[in-house]
């Protein structure tokens, strides 16, 4: 284990978006194990905080890799691209009206008397759009060519509106509760 | 963080917030986002003939400091020319609302916006 390899091979995994979510949970219980403190308590100061630096960059990267956003944001600045602290882009205007017609949509169904059944719906409908995006990042990604990563980035800007608006969504059900 | 009472003030009375018809010739659109946060900015100027900005509208799904930014940001511009609307700066956003540094964004946003209104105004009449 070296904390200066990068997420994927610290985890022994193939540096791609597709993994495979079991290995990368299997991956992380086997390190763990390795890392837990009680087998460093007999060892020196330096060898247990270098077991605490050590599992903090474990659940960093587990927790970067299995959520979709972070693995594509991640995988991206590994080729330069900052998609997370970029602060003004150029957006299509047609998708800015769309999001912004999405969360007036969300507006009016938490106005309405019941609105469980229509909030499950709009729930369904982002997650389908989040799963498209996710599937276009993969291909974009995968060509791996100057142009395909910059449109790979450009997805990922729209994943970020899209999650965002899912907890909001699911924000708003957990107040029904 | 603490927001500033200026900050917590709009935000609890956001000014100008609203739609106009977007098909009115005398009604320019700017619609900005910003990817990290998921923030997303309406900001509509009615302007009348004589190249005067006669009313503003907002509608902003973001965090405290965008909705208050782009409030004032239409509480300022109303009167103002469409030259004068295009020059305003973050930095008089950001300062009359005295935004830390890791709400700066925010006012930007603002500033993006106002500037998108006008040029859709002026691509409008153009046409």
């Amino acid at each position: 284990m070296d904390i200066q390899q990068n997420y994927f091979a610290f985890l022994g995994l193939p540096e791609s978006y597709d993994i495979d979510l079991k290995s990368l949970a299997a991956r992380y219980h086997e390190l763990q194990k390795t890392l837990h403190p009680d087998r460093f308590a007999h060892l020196s100061d330096r060898e247990k905080r270098l077991s605490v630096q050590y599992t903090a960059y474990l659940n960093e990267a587990v927790t970067t890799l299995k959520s979709p956003l972070g693995r594509a944001q991640y995988l991206l600045n590994l080729h330069g691209i900052d998609t997370i602290s970029e602060a003004s882009v150029q957006l299509e205007p047609a998708f800015l009206f769309e999001q912004m017609a999405l969360r007036e949509d969300l507006e009016d169904i938490k106005a309405l008397p019941s609105p469980e059944e229509a909030l499950d719906q709009f729930l369904d409908k982002v997650v389908q759009q989040l799963a498209t995006y996710q599937k276009l990042f993969a291909e974009y990604y995968a060509l791996g060519d100057v142009e395909s990563l910059d449109r790979a980035a450009a997805v990922i800007r729209k994943m970020q509106f899209m999650v965002k608006l899912q907890k909001e969504i699911e924000l708003v059900e957990s107040e029904l509760d | 963080m603490a927001y500033s009472e200026e900050v917590l003030e709009h935000y609890e009375n956001p000014r100008n917030v609203g739609k106009m018809d977007d098909s009115d010739s005398h009604v320019g659109t700017g619609m900005v986002g910003a990817p990290a946060c998921g923030d997303v900015m309406r900001l509509q100027i009615k302007v009348s003939d004589e190249g005067i900005i006669e009313d503003a509208k907002f509608k902003t799904y973001g965090c405290g400091s965008a909705i208050a930014s782009s409030s004032l940001v239409t509480e300022w511009v109303k009167g103002m020319t469409l030259e004068q609307a295009a020059e305003l700066k973050n930095t008089q956003i950001a300062d009359q609302l005295a935004l830390p540094p890791v709400k700066i964004h925010c006012s930007v946003l603002a500033e993006d916006a106002i500037k998108a209104a006008v040029e859709d105004y002026k691509k409008k009449q153009s046409a």
